[in-house]
């Protein structure tokens, strides 16, 4: 219920927010959304000894589209992706993946970069920004680097920043007119994690699917994609057989354990059964059908 | 251990305090500006019993530490019948019976009061899902949804 | 006290043939225009501006001068030894005052081990062993919260795990002993049974049809948003101890105290201020209760505990943990015949149940519901195993929503086994009106009921056989549509003194009103409301017999040193006692009222009739006095042969319980890929007899629908195997919000009590009581053609899949 002290620290600008976590090292935590950081302090079962409050750098907080991306701050609280028209219209993978996301009294808080920083393969934008193909922005003592998304979940709750690193930017390529999107999450009520969660980007020339990317939330120890349903399906059409054997694919791909949800057979067949109506969901939007 | 002197805005006075870093937000509000409205409900930002306005954004207060709040403008349940006379939500609650033991209801209303302000005409799956940070386990929820609605509409009417 | 008429009207428990038959309708009649505001009216809550300006007094919002915080320690074990306990960091730290270990409580005068609600025993805090995960072990007063918090984490103990029984079959083998502090070195705590067993056998042996079923319904916790606390506050030079507490029912709890730490009742005070909801989370005495109250009483300083919600969900009482063994009969046309059930009850570490104390199984036996039975044979064992102690009512009087979940899962099931449509099966099946007063095979008086309208009500608005149609078509397309019906009988108000008591303490409950010389009123009960509109409903109940308006009524409760001797909160008993002790104590003040009257206008008695807030003339209307005039004359001119005042107390003593009914239907479509079971509609019918408030009333089924829904679906304590509680936290332990829960359509027919003052039965708990089964039986309904009979609640996604894998459908 109550945290451990901490020393507290509020820099207002990203270069002095790398400075301290580089003068703390290990026992420094950066604390933007803190909807998942502050949570487990309470519990102590993290105990930092410094926070970086990176809040008050303001300029850290956007969403806009420039240089063929989407550019997403890594302080863009989840709302913003919601309460945007942009991101409804030309995002609807991403618009699906903000309105699940815990609550909506979590979102007003909740940052999209802390959502994949804590590579948490339980959390909801692993998943999409696999889909999307996106990169992330870092900057640290050494400068700014671009890590592609594959490479930035490295195993459970590490990422591939380096020490004294902060994610700065999320990167999501502008989609083309051939593509639509999904998130589709079964949770047992809001504010639950997913049983499953699939995230479908693709390009499709009519019935025939050109290009797709899928995402896996909570299914694995790190967030996934199902790279085996992706090859069933590249140049396929999205035919009822071939969405089958692609979710039995994933099914037998991704590696859920057994909770309170349920069995993790019963997390690779629902996974199965909501990749199936992603895709289609995807394919429907891509053929411009309303949501 | 690190303290600090924090200064912000509540319920449109300016108040300036010393916090532990620590020093949870709904603690700061309840014990050391003893504004007991909020409640805590839970210990894993479950419940929303603890709804309060940061900023003009209903978060839970229970998961912002106090020295977040400096320079920021805070509002809490007690801000809202100002001058004595109940806003529409205390008023639709009351009217349409959306509480039963009270101790959600401050962070119901807040939350509502966010939700209406964004979205004024609010259809019932939208009320719905606007309070789905906020649990209730008296009135099963279906009052609070007609409260809402009262005051979706007193507040139109005012326009 | 007034000299009181002895003719003063009583109502009797003797509902004799014609005399019990009460007429069924569905409208609320209101005798008082608005301005009175007495039964009948929707009268918006006197208590609410408080709550929504965010006023309300909750214990934690207590702040006395010097407080001091404690907190608890808690095992991390199901069962260990404790070896030691090295306080020494924790009290070096700056800022803590004491702390607080078993053997501390034995040294202050055996106080380590209290007695529960069911005269059991149970540890306070331990001093060699741990008995469950979360257990108290010690605890820590500090200057503040937070400083409490940290030297917790200072504390050190040494334990030596063992192995924990968890199983309460297993227990039953007695193996490992979870009690070995008691004489008995058994984990088989009591037997209980209720009905005729020989008679039972027979009824089986020569039945057509028979169908048996084993249901296990799990531990729940009620998890009102608020969580147990206390402020205890003893005043060492007035030897006055005053208990801040979140007590369902604040005078029993007092002479609890009382009888255990030797404090003279007279100096201990129990507040209950604004409690955020009970469900009988609030009625067991908890450890920490006592450690607050002893810590106090050593430093002579205030001391706030309010537990955590994970120390809630985790160490405080439980509901329900049935294992149940159903078998049900009927004979070759469908007519139900017998039935037989076998129970274990877990009751963790000790039996600290809340029930009247002749009843371990609460009221169980009510498990043959709504039906004519010729025999029936129950019976329950209760068992210990290393878990929390406990058997609260979550929302539910008693242990009715397991018997009433039994007898509509088995109704079900014969009803489908035999191909009948379920609605047609329990029409043919019920109690009819002119049965009642009913007998049960099981022993119970049902006071009034009228099955059929209730449930003839709901199937016309859901449109019953449409929704049989629609289902037919859907399933030959291989669609998975249920339809579910649960048609309860509720038996709540307990009790009458012959047979409830807790503790020995009897089950009255108690008014008292006094009357102001300017026709205001102050009332005062001996339940204590968390949050079902009392300051509210007394105040129409007082109105409607008196034509005080009721906003001139003030309405206390919760405070021992004020209120009259009350059992409190709970099991739906506040309208069925305290309500009828309201209106019986107002007509005492009518009674005497009359005198006024008739002094004021000199004639006699006799000559007078009442009109809703007033005693006239007969046929000379003019002649009358309004109660306000009356009140007025009784202190400043009254006859001279009476006292002065207009008041009076009244200890009501029920004659019976009451039996609230209704029927439920709840439609489902199941999604085959996913196995999401939606609810589509729902509707409720309730019978609660006369209404006090209609808006109460449904505010009160609304939130019991939902609290039945939630664990029906969602909600389950889990243990793994070494006891460790893996749903301790609001993460894991899942309540509905507005989005899971349906829009409830409510419909009513109102079938009065005939042995009630004014014919009202309680209503809170009906609906948790009534919508597990019906959630249950239309998930079934949905499946029993793929050849599933039986699916455990909550009803989750994961088990609705189990079931339909496990019966060829893939999705």
């Amino acid at each position: 219920m109550i945290p451990a002290q901490f020393d507290y620290h509020a820099p207002k600008s990203l270069d002095e927010a790398i400075a301290l976590l580089t003068q703390h090292g290990g026992s420094a935590k950066v604390l933007a959304g803190g909807q998942s950081l502050i949570p487990a302090m309470r519990f102590r079962l993290a105990t930092p000894e410094v926070l970086v409050d990176i809040n008050g750098i303001r300029q850290l907080e956007y969403v806009r589209e420039q240089g063929g991306y989407l550019a997403i701050g890594a302080l863009a609280r989840e709302t913003a992706l919601e309460e945007s028209e942009l991101i409804a219209r030309r995002y609807p993978l991403l618009f699906d993946t903000a309105k699940v996301v815990a609550d909506p009294l979590v979102r007003q808080r909740a940052t999209v970069g802390g959502n994949l920083a804590h590579a948490d393969p339980a959390n909801d934008h692993p998943a999409t920004m696999l889909a999307y193909a996106a990169q992330v922005v870092a900057r640290g003592p050494k400068g700014e680097r671009t890590i592609g998304i594959d490479d930035f979940f490295t195993g459970l709750f590490e990422n591939a920043l380096a020490p004294g690193e902060i994610l700065t930017e999320i990167r999501v390529p502008i989609p083309r007119a051939t593509s639509g999107g999904a998130y589709i999450k079964l949770e047992r009520k809001v504010g639950d994690y997913a049983t499953t969660g699939v995230a479908v980007q693709l390009e499709a020339s009519g019935e025939v699917c050109t290009a797709i990317r899928i995402g896996l939330t909570n299914v694995s120890p790190t967030p996934m994609r199902a790279l085996e349903a992706e090859q069933r399906l590249i140049g396929q059409p999205l035919t009822e057989a071939n969405l089958e054997a692609a979710g039995q694919l994933a099914a037998t791909a991704c590696d859920p354990s057994s909770d309170l949800r349920g069995s993790a057979d019963y997390k690779r067949d629902v996974t199965r059964v909501v990749l199936k109506r992603a895709v289609i969901l995807a394919h429907a939007r891509a053929k411009g059908a309303k949501s | 251990m690190s303290r600090h002197q924090i200064s912000l805005t509540v319920n449109g006075e300016k108040v300036t305090r010393e916090v532990e870093a620590r020093t949870l937000l709904v603690h700061f509000i309840r014990e050391h500006l003893e504004l007991t409205g909020t409640h805590i409900g839970c210990d894993t930002t479950s419940c929303g019993a603890c709804t309060v306005m940061l900023d003009g954004r209903p978060i839970k207060s229970c998961t912002v530490f106090a020295v977040q709040a400096d320079q920021g403008n805070l509002e809490t349940i007690e801000a809202l019948a100002a001058g004595g006379k109940l806003h529409p939500l205390q008023e639709g609650f009351w009217e349409k019976h959306g509480l039963q033991c009270g101790y959600c209801t401050p962070g119901m209303i807040m939350s509502a009061k966010s939700l209406l302000a964004r979205k004024p005409r609010p259809t019932e799956a939208e009320i719905r899902e606007g309070i789905s940070g906020n649990i209730c386990r008296c009135t099963g929820y279906n009052k609070i949804v007609e409260a809402i609605q009262y005051a979706a509409d007193k507040l139109q009417e005012a326009r | 006290m007034a000299h009181l008429d002895p003719r003063v009207e009583r109502h009797t428990a003797k509902a004799t043939g014609i005399s019990a038959q009460v007429e069924t309708t569905d409208t609320v009649e209101t005798k008082t225009p608005e301005k009175v505001c007495g039964m009948g009216h929707r009268m918006k809550r006197k208590e609410d501006p408080r709550f929504i300006q965010g006023k309300g007094r909750y214990i934690d919002d207590i702040k006395l001068p010097g407080m001091l915080h404690m907190a608890i320690v808690r095992s991390p074990y199901a069962h260990a030894k404790i070896l030691n306990i090295d306080t020494s960091e924790a009290l070096a730290t700056p800022g803590v005052v004491a702390v607080i270990t078993g053997k501390d409580l034995k040294a202050a005068g055996n106080l380590h081990y209290m007695p529960t609600l069911m005269s059991d025993t149970q540890p306070v805090l331990p001093i060699d062993k741990v008995l469950y995960y979360a257990q108290e072990v010690c605890a820590v007063i500090a200057t503040d919260r937070y400083i409490a918090a940290d030297a917790r984490e200072k504390i050190l103990v040494e334990y030596e795990p063992l192995e924990p029984v968890i199983d309460p079959h297993r227990a039953l083998k007695d193996e490992i002993i979870v009690r070995e502090d008691k004489e008995k070195k058994t984990n088989h705590v009591w037997h209980w049974s209720a009905g005729d067993s020989a008679a039972t056998d027979a009824v089986f042996a020569r039945a057509a049809h028979v169908v048996k079923q084993d249901i296990y319904i799990p531990r729940i916790h009620v998890c009102s948003i608020e969580t147990c606390g206390m402020v205890a506050n003893y005043d060492k030079v007035r030897e006055h101890m005053q208990l801040y507490m979140t007590s369902q029912a604040p005078h029993a709890h007092r002479t609890v105290f009382a009888l255990v730490s030797g404090l003279p009742e007279h100096k201990i005070q129990v507040i209950s201020p604004d409690i955020g909801g009970g469900f009988g989370g609030k009625v067991p005495v908890y450890p920490g209760y006592v450690v607050c109250a002893v810590a106090s009483l050593v430093t002579g300083k205030p001391i706030k505990w309010i537990e955590d919600r994970s120390e809630n969900l985790q160490a405080d009482s439980f509901a329900r943990d049935y294992h149940i063994k159903a078998e049900l009969a009927a004979d070759a046309s469908g007519k139900l015949t017998g039935l037989r059930v076998r129970t274990i009850s877990d009751c963790g570490v000790a039996d600290a149940a809340a029930n009247p104390s002749k009843f371990p199984a609460g009221l169980y036996s009510i498990c043959t519901g709504s039906y004519q039975l010729e025999a029936a044979d129950v019976q329950v064992d209760g068992v210990y195993t290393n878990k929390p102690p406990g058997g609260v009512a979550y929302r539910c009087s008693f242990r009715v929503t397991e018997a009433v979940h039994l007898i509509e899962r088995m109704v079900d099931i014969m009803a489908h086994d035999l191909g009948r449509d379920p609605a047609a099966f329990r029409l043919q099946n019920f109690i009819r009106p002119d049965q009642f007063p009913y007998k049960s095979p099981t022993g119970w008086e049902y006071d009034s009921g009228n099955y059929e309208a209730a449930l003839k009500k709901a199937m016309t608005m859901i449109d019953y056989a449409a929704l049989r149609d629609e289902q037919a078509k859907k399933r030959a397309r291989g669609e998975l549509m249920g339809i579910g019906i649960s048609s309860f009988t509720e038996v709540v108000g307990a009790g009458p003194a012959a047979d409830f008591d807790i503790l020995g303490i009897k089950m009255f409950d108690s008014a008292e009103i006094r009357i102001h010389p300017t026709g205001k009123a102050i009332a005062r009960l001996g339940t204590k409301s968390q949050g079902q509109g009392h300051e509210t409903t007394y105040a129409q109940i007082i109105a409607e017999e008196l034509g005080l308006p009721a906003a001139d009524v003030q309405v206390e409760e919760g405070d021992t040193d004020t209120a009259p001797y009350g059992l409190g909160t709970y099991a739906s008993r506040s309208t069925p006692t305290s309500g009828a002790a309201a209106a019986m104590a107002a007509r005492k003040i009518r009674a005497k009222a009359k005198k006024i009257a008739a002094y004021l206008l000199e004639v006699g008695e006799q000559d007078l009739e009442w009109n809703v807030d007033r005693f006239q003339v007969k046929g000379s209307p003019d002649q009358a006095k309004t109660i306000q005039e009356i009140a007025f004359a009784a202190y400043t001119n009254h006859p001279p042969d009476i006292e002065a005042g207009l008041e009076a107390t009244d200890y009501y003593n029920p004659p019976n319980l009451t039996f609230p009914f209704g029927s439920y239907i709840c439609v489902v479509d199941i999604d085959p890929g996913t196995a999401v079971v939606k609810i589509r509609r729902f509707v409720a019918v309730d019978d609660c007899g006369k209404i006090i408030n209609p808006m109460i009333v449904e505010g009160q089924i609304e939130g019991g629908l939902t609290m039945g829904l939630a664990p029906a679906m969602f909600e389950e304590i889990v243990y793994d195997e070494n006891g460790q509680n893996l749903t301790g936290t609001m993460a894991d332990y899942l309540l509905p919000t507005a989005v899971e829960s349906p829009r409830w359509e409510l419909g009513k027919t109102i079938t009065p009590s005939p042995h009630h003052p004014f014919g009202a039965k309680g209503v809170g708990e009906s609906p948790t009581v009534g919508a597990p089964p019906a959630i249950a039986n239309a998930v079934v309904d949905a499946l029993w053609h793929l050849g599933v009979r039986h699916i455990d609640i909550p009803i989750t996604p994961y088990r609705v899949w189990k079931a339909l894998r496990e019966h060829g459908v893939t999705g």
